[in-house]
């Protein structure tokens, strides 16, 4: 892998826009996929030969199937309002990150197919053919595209670059042009169940270790249930809950809160995983196909209610999609929103004074939140706009004396990405995921510098993982990064009500 | 009389080429699914308030507020400016001319300096902005140089060489009833009428269709309920489930 240098944090706390530095960032790709991880996904193994044809048919097809697609291949008017939203551009300097640019590796293909002026003056309008060169572009800049959704908040006609790259790559991968990391994960769920590959026995194995580990801690019996017919709430979490740091302390901290509650639960090996990269490679098909293991698994254990655990895009597809591709949920009980989120479920018992939760145990902590794209930008929580906003944060207030936010433009809907989203969570697009990181990082920077924020919690498994593995190049901890319901597990007092 | 027979001509093909290009996309835009809900959040969570966003949009330019203040101020300037100086226009079609229309008279007259001030102020941003320099293609340019002519020629006719006006309304109330009547060869407004009907002639094809499109936009015109209303499409991939579901259905 290159070698790169880390982006120097900066004093201020307003974003700085980079000088342009054209086609820096063209050598970053990830790992392209082999035939045995394209097949089962349904797509072709390797870069068929009349590719152009069958990436042209693709996008017409997608033209027409997609609205969003055509009306923001019709409206951009060029008008550079989101050329400094993407943390990528900012983190990288290269202006094929700027959303508009990153469209235009689409849009000037759409203009020369699919448009009069594009097909007669394509020098005037900015439209090329479809070359080896454009593929090879569109293979590295719709692979710095964490689909944050940041750009579309922004842009006059929400105009959603995500869109856009999922699109793109989803005419790739009809070409056999696929990304190793996010199609061998999928493979692997319908393989085995979970973005890991962790088979029901390990998963048994790991889920009695963390019995003993908490009885061990607290004395107290609480159960990782799995497979259990019956119960009444079946618990669709990242499988990174069951093993990576800190989203095991999360996990944990649901299954205390179940406990605290007396609610029974359990988790589904069929379904052992939240995460659906159905959406990050922008295929519908096998978006839904991951998503239907999940009324599966409810239909056969018998539950009455389906809650997600900690992860963004997991939630995005709960929440916004999952009725749609693998609903009716009538078998369920009609009284809960269908599916819920853990914070949703953890705040509906703070309020009703459920749990008892004892601050102080948090007060070696300074927690700051990160909020995840997904959940900021395309779903909700609770019944008002803006709620995803507002329950995570009354969870942490809920648990910890001492909580300060970021600068407003960062958080909330204006958040910036963890930089390792939409299938880039990987070790070969490293560069690209610590500049990516930088205007959070700069952010974080400014509450440790102001308010000696030690923490900063996220409810999201992605923006775990990349905040473990990237805060040490800017100086910080891995272990600063925490799951908000670790800061739940450790003030929760369970033995007062039992 | 050629410059009348041409310009007559020019129009009946421009006005049926923008009705009939920007008719055909809104029907596309209509026609093409949205598969999924993609709302941007936070969203409203009720029709009335989707129309309320919508509006914030049309009318405010919210988003583009948030995102730069500069284009915002250019950008508003330039199309409260346009509506104002259109609808100043509609007394060359419309007799009698409504009062409101007569009103608005001095206001339309004003307003196109401030057209040609916003539209100076985009362009010299996508001129010295490097960014947006970047991103600019030569139709973008041209583009502003055939509003920005639009505005010039109109401004030379109401301030420096005036026109004969009631000539002009005669021709375009000729027009609208298939009956001629002379168009002063003014090379002014022959000009002016020329950009016009050029630009009326591009639109349909163009970046222009954004005016349409952002009220098909899904990430600004879905309401924000996918637990509480199954939302669906007949999208191939939607309904071709490659597992059939388990068991019971319903
Ligand atoms: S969706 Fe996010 S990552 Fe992609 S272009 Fe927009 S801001 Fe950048
Ligand atoms: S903000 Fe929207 S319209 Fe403006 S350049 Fe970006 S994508 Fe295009």
């Amino acid at each position: 892998m290159a070698n790169f240098d880390t982006p120097e944090l900066t004093e201020s706390d307003t974003v700085e826009i980079p000088a342009l530095k054209s086609g820096v960032m063209s050598h970053s790709k990830p790992f392209v996929s082999k035939e045995q991880f394209q097949e089962p996904l349904g797509f072709p193994g390797e870069l068929v030969d009349n590719w152009k044809d069958v990436a042209v048919n693709k996008l017409g097809e997608l033209l027409q199937t997609n609205r969003a697609l055509q009306v923001f291949m019709d409206s951009c008017v060029k008008c550079g309002a989101c050329t400094d939203k993407c943390h990528y551009f900012l983190g990288t300097s290269d202006p094929r990150n700027m959303p508009v640019a990153r469209q235009d590796l689409l849009r000037s293909v759409y203009r020369r197919y699919f448009t009069l002026p594009g097909k007669y003056f394509p020098k005037l309008v900015g439209a090329t053919d479809l070359t080896e060169d454009v593929l090879d572009q569109w293979y590295s800049y719709f692979h710095q595209c964490s689909e944050c959704r940041r750009c579309s908040v922004y842009c006059p006609y929400g105009i959603d670059t995500a869109e856009i790259t999922m699109a793109t790559r989803d005419i790739m991968n009809a070409v056999g042009k696929g990304q190793k990391y996010s199609n061998e994960i999928i493979g692997k769920v319908f393989k085995i169940g979970n973005n890991l590959g962790l088979p029901q026995p390990a998963l048994e194995d790991t889920l009695l270790g963390l019995e003993e580990d908490v009885k061990d801690d607290t004395g107290i019996d609480v159960r990782f249930p799995l497979d259990e017919k019956g119960a009444e709430v079946l618990v669709v979490t990242p499988s990174a809950d069951f093993f990576a740091e800190p989203h095991i302390d999360g996990l944990i901290g649901y299954a205390k809160v179940f406990h605290a509650a007396g609610i029974s639960w359990t988790l589904s090996s069929h379904a052992s995983e939240a995460a659906n990269f159905g959406l990050f490679i922008g295929s519908g098909e096998n978006m839904k196909r991951i998503a239907m293991r999940i009324r599966e698994a409810a239909l056969d254990l018998g539950v009455k209610r389906i809650v997600f655990g900690e992860c963004g895009h997991a939630w995005r597809v709960a929440y916004s999609y999952l009725n749609t591709l693998a609903g009716p949920f009538d078998f369920l009980d009609p009284r809960y929103p269908v599916p819920q989120h853990i914070c949703e479920f953890t705040y509906d018992l703070i309020q009703r004074g459920v749990l008892t939760l004892d601050k102080s145990r948090n007060d070696h902590r300074r927690v700051t939140f990160h909020d995840s794209c997904n959940v900021a930008r395309a779903s909700r929580m609770g019944d008002m706009p803006g709620g995803q906003f507002i329950i995570p944060r009354e969870i942490i207030k809920a648990t910890c004396n001492h909580f300060y936010d970021m600068a407003p433009d960062t958080i909330g809907e204006g958040t910036f990405c963890c930089g390792g989203g939409g299938g880039l969570l990987t070790d070969d697009l490293m560069e690209l995921r610590v500049k990516g990181a930088l205007p959070r990082m700069n952010a974080l920077k400014d509450v440790v510098d102001e308010h000696e924020v030690t923490h900063m919690a996220a409810i999201c498994a992605i923006c775990k993982s990349q905040f473990s593995k990237v805060l040490p190049y800017y100086g910080f901890q891995m272990d600063q990064i925490v799951s908000v319901h670790q800061l739940v597990s450790d003030a929760l007092v369970l033995d007062a009500k039992q | 009389m050629f410059v009348t027979v041409l310009f007559a001509l020019l129009f009946y093909a421009a006005t049926a080429i923008f009705l009939a290009g920007i008719g055909m996309r809104i029907a596309r835009y209509a026609r093409t699914p949205a598969p999924l809900k993609i709302p941007t959040t936070p969203a409203p969570t009720t029709r009335g308030g989707v129309v309320l966003r919508m509006v914030t949009e049309v009318v405010l330019f919210n988003s583009l507020f948030k995102a730069n203040k500069w284009i915002w101020i250019f950008g508003i300037v330039f199309h409260v400016a346009l509506a104002l100086v259109l609808l100043r226009h509609l007394r060359y079609f419309l007799d009698p001319v409504p009062a409101w229309v007569v009103m608005i008279q001095p206001f339309g007259k004003y307003a196109a300096f401030a057209m040609v001030l916003g539209l100076a102020g985009l362009w010299a941003r996508r001129v010295f902005v490097e960014r947006i320099r970047y991103i600019s293609s030569p139709s973008d340019h041209l583009m502003l140089a055939l509003l920005l002519g639009i505005g010039l020629t109109g401004l030379a006719m109401t301030y420096l060489w005036h026109v004969d006006i009631t000539a002009v309304k005669l021709f375009f109330t000729g027009l609208m009833r298939f009956d001629f009547n002379p168009l002063p060869a003014h090379p002014m407004l022959l000009l002016h009428l020329l950009l016009v009907a050029g630009l009326m002639i591009i639109f349909p094809f163009s970046k222009l269709l954004h005016a349409p499109g952002v009220f098909f936009s899904p990430t600004r015109n879905q309401v924000d309920n996918p637990r509480e209303k199954r939302h669906l499409t007949n999208v191939k991939w939607m309904v071709r489930s490659e597992k059939p579901a388990a068991s019971a259905d319903q």
